[in-house]
């Protein structure tokens, strides 16, 4: 256990360096002359951060967008990267596959996280139903992989099957079934994951805008004769449009850059690679970092839009308030 | 009135939906749970069968943890090695992000100076760069330009810190422009400098909203695996368990067995944070501009 020392060690060291860091910034702006004292502070206390994000962020996407324009060797190539990704068919799988995530992740997800949400309203043990649904978000992407790894099990047709689903195949006289190898429907399947995931995601945010819709509007489309549906439908549904909007367009954004499901339950075999996972791929597998970063860049230009609009609806919903 | 909208909503078909979705959420998490305490030939080989044949055969064992968990020989898992990992990456992470993301909120919001508010604007866009974006670049400027060595810590820190700080800020910022200016001004008078200000005032109002971001971000930096893949160089001495248990998962074999007692040492330590700390994280989740 003699590896547990070294490595506290570098921790230490690390965490020592940076309050020295930190300690030094404060000393300066203490001892600044009031004159620039202002001054000083603004920039000492926005600096570390700063520097960290220009060199983190801003000029990696700079880079990225023109190594998106170049070959293996590093020499431009026009859009030769993109026209790769539009005609080469396993390119077109991976764009196809990545259409089909982002349409089903976010309205599945929020489908159920809406349903289960109006269903636990206000009943009996509601935390703890809660906590059950919301509990995959605390799993990682490659526990999730593994647990479902586990669930699609399968075994030839005439021994034990361990795995859940193909149990109750078996059960109902259907034959066992490789889920994560037949294409196309291999990709539904790693799509559930992913839903099983956000869908408590989805719960938390709208049951909580649920709970704000006021129940005197409620009650009145009650007293009016509306059934339990209509309720939902015209008074519910309406009152948490903008947290559905949030919902639909935070889980579209994750869906888009979700990676590590692929990698870890098929690796981006059998059909089911997305645009996140082949990127990673041809950059730092293949030796192609232009198309990776063509990917890359792709997948920043499928990002925008949605962000966009996201901040626009919040801007909206804050004027209002 | 309220008792009798709850009667009304909570129907007998809505609660037995409601639990029906609540076990079938649970079902794969338990499974997973229950596989990694039988014995290996129950899991693999010729007598295997599934779970829950557990609750009648009754065979339960720790071997599968003990022998995930020590190192024998370079075959092995070895997981508390790469367990300690994650805690040494996490950690750090997780202060540097909480400190140098609430010196810039605390700026953005209290400081006085031109352009602020065009620049918190362009902090915030700085979330929609897909991580996807910044790898190749950040892994030629570590290995090339910095030369940072590759079987250290320092390129997962500073990379995940990066990552990190553009909704750092943002929720911060939220929390910390909401403290009342009177505080500010009246410690200001009694001749607090900036740093006093910051350490004895606004770090000691802004706790909760400092413990979303950190469990935010610990959650995130433990479950992660595309960073770690990229910058770890996936030896013992620095990569993450998420990284390792890709690893062993990946590679079919005798030893498959040990994957469920594996995940399990992984993902138990965010399920106690979370289960212990899912007021705070809620909390987070409303208040990253979702409630509106």
């Amino acid at each position: 256990m003699e590896f547990i020392g070294e490595k506290l060690l570098q921790v230490v060291i690390a965490l020592a360096i940076f309050a020295a860091v930190i300690g030094l910034i404060m000393l300066l702006v203490d001892r600044a002359p009031k004159s620039v004292k202002d001054k000083v502070t603004v920039a000492g206390f926005l600096a570390p951060a700063a520097i960290l994000m220009l060199v983190g962020l801003v000029y990696p996407a700079i880079r990225t967008s023109m190594l998106a324009f170049t070959d293996a060797g590093g020499n431009a190539n026009g859009f030769d990267n993109f026209v790769w990704m539009f005609t080469q068919p396993e390119a077109l799988t991976t764009l196809r596959n990545t259409v089909i995530w982002t349409v089903l992740v976010p309205l599945l997800s929020t489908s159920f996280g809406l349903a289960y949400a109006v269903f636990i309203d206000k009943a009996r043990g509601e935390k703890v139903l809660k906590s059950l649904v919301f509990m995959p978000m605390a799993i990682s992407f490659v526990g999730a992989g593994i647990i479902w790894k586990l669930v699609y099990d399968y075994r030839g047709p005439n021994i034990e099957q361990t795995g859940v689903i193909n149990f109750f195949r078996v059960a109902l006289g259907m034959d066992p079934k490789q889920f994560l190898l037949d294409a196309p429907e291999n990709t539904i399947f790693l799509i559930i994951v992913m839903v099983w995931i956000q869908t408590g995601f989805a719960m938390v945010i709208l049951s909580a805008a649920i709970k704000g819709v006021p129940v005197e509007l409620i009650e009145a489309a009650r007293l009016d004769g509306a059934n339990a549906w209509q309720q939902f439908r015209n008074v519910t549904v309406p009152g948490i449009r903008g947290a559905l909007v949030v919902v639909l367009t935070t889980i579209t954004i994750a869906t888009l850059k979700v990676f590590d499901i692929v990698r870890t339950m098929t690796a981006g075999n059998y059909d089911t690679s997305v645009v996140a996972n082949e990127m990673y791929t041809q950059a730092f597998r293949a030796g192609e970092p232009g198309r990776g970063a063509a990917l890359a860049l792709i997948l920043f230009l499928m990002v925008l839009p949605i962000v966009v609009y996201n901040a626009r609806v919040l801007r909206k919903q804050r004027e209002i308030h | 009135m309220m008792r009798r909208v709850k009667t009304k909503l909570t129907s007998k078909w809505a609660t037995a939906a409601a639990i029906i979705i609540a076990v079938v959420w649970s079902v794969p998490t338990f499974g997973l749970f229950v596989t990694s305490f039988r014995p290996a030939a129950k899991q693999v080989g010729p007598r295997s069968d599934g779970w829950w044949n557990a609750f009648t055969d009754w065979q339960f064992t720790f071997k599968n943890y003990a022998d995930v968990l020590t190192p024998a020989g370079s075959q092995s898992a070895n997981l508390s090695q790469y367990f300690v990992n994650s805690i040494a990456i996490v950690i750090p992470v997780t202060i540097f992000v909480l400190v140098l993301a609430s010196m810039a909120a605390y700026v953005f919001a209290w400081g006085k100076f031109k352009g602020r508010d065009g620049l918190f604007i362009f902090v915030f866009a700085l979330q929609i760069i897909p991580l996807q974006m910044a790898l190749i670049p950040l892994l030629q400027f570590f290995t090339q330009t910095l030369q940072l060595p590759a079987g250290s810590y320092a390129q997962l820190w500073i990379a995940h810190t990066m990552f990190g700080l553009p909704l750092g800020i943002f929720l911060l910022h939220n929390f910390i422009s909401e403290i009342p200016g009177e505080v500010i001004e009246a410690a200001r008078v009694d001749g607090a400098g900036h740093s006093t200000i910051f350490w004895r005032i606004i770090l000691p109002l802004s706790v909760p909203a400092l413990a979303s971001l950190a469990i935010f971000q610990f959650l995130w930096v433990w479950n992660d695996l595309l960073v770690a893949l990229v910058f770890s160089g996936g030896t013992a001495d620095v990569a993450p368990i998420t990284q390792r248990l890709a690893e062993i998962s990946g590679t079919r074999g005798a030893r498959d067995y040990l994957n469920p007692a594996a995940a399990f040492v992984s993902i138990i330590v965010p399920l106690l944070v979370f289960f212990g700390l899912q007021r705070y994280f809620v909390r987070g989740l409303l208040s990253g501009g979702l409630k509106g």
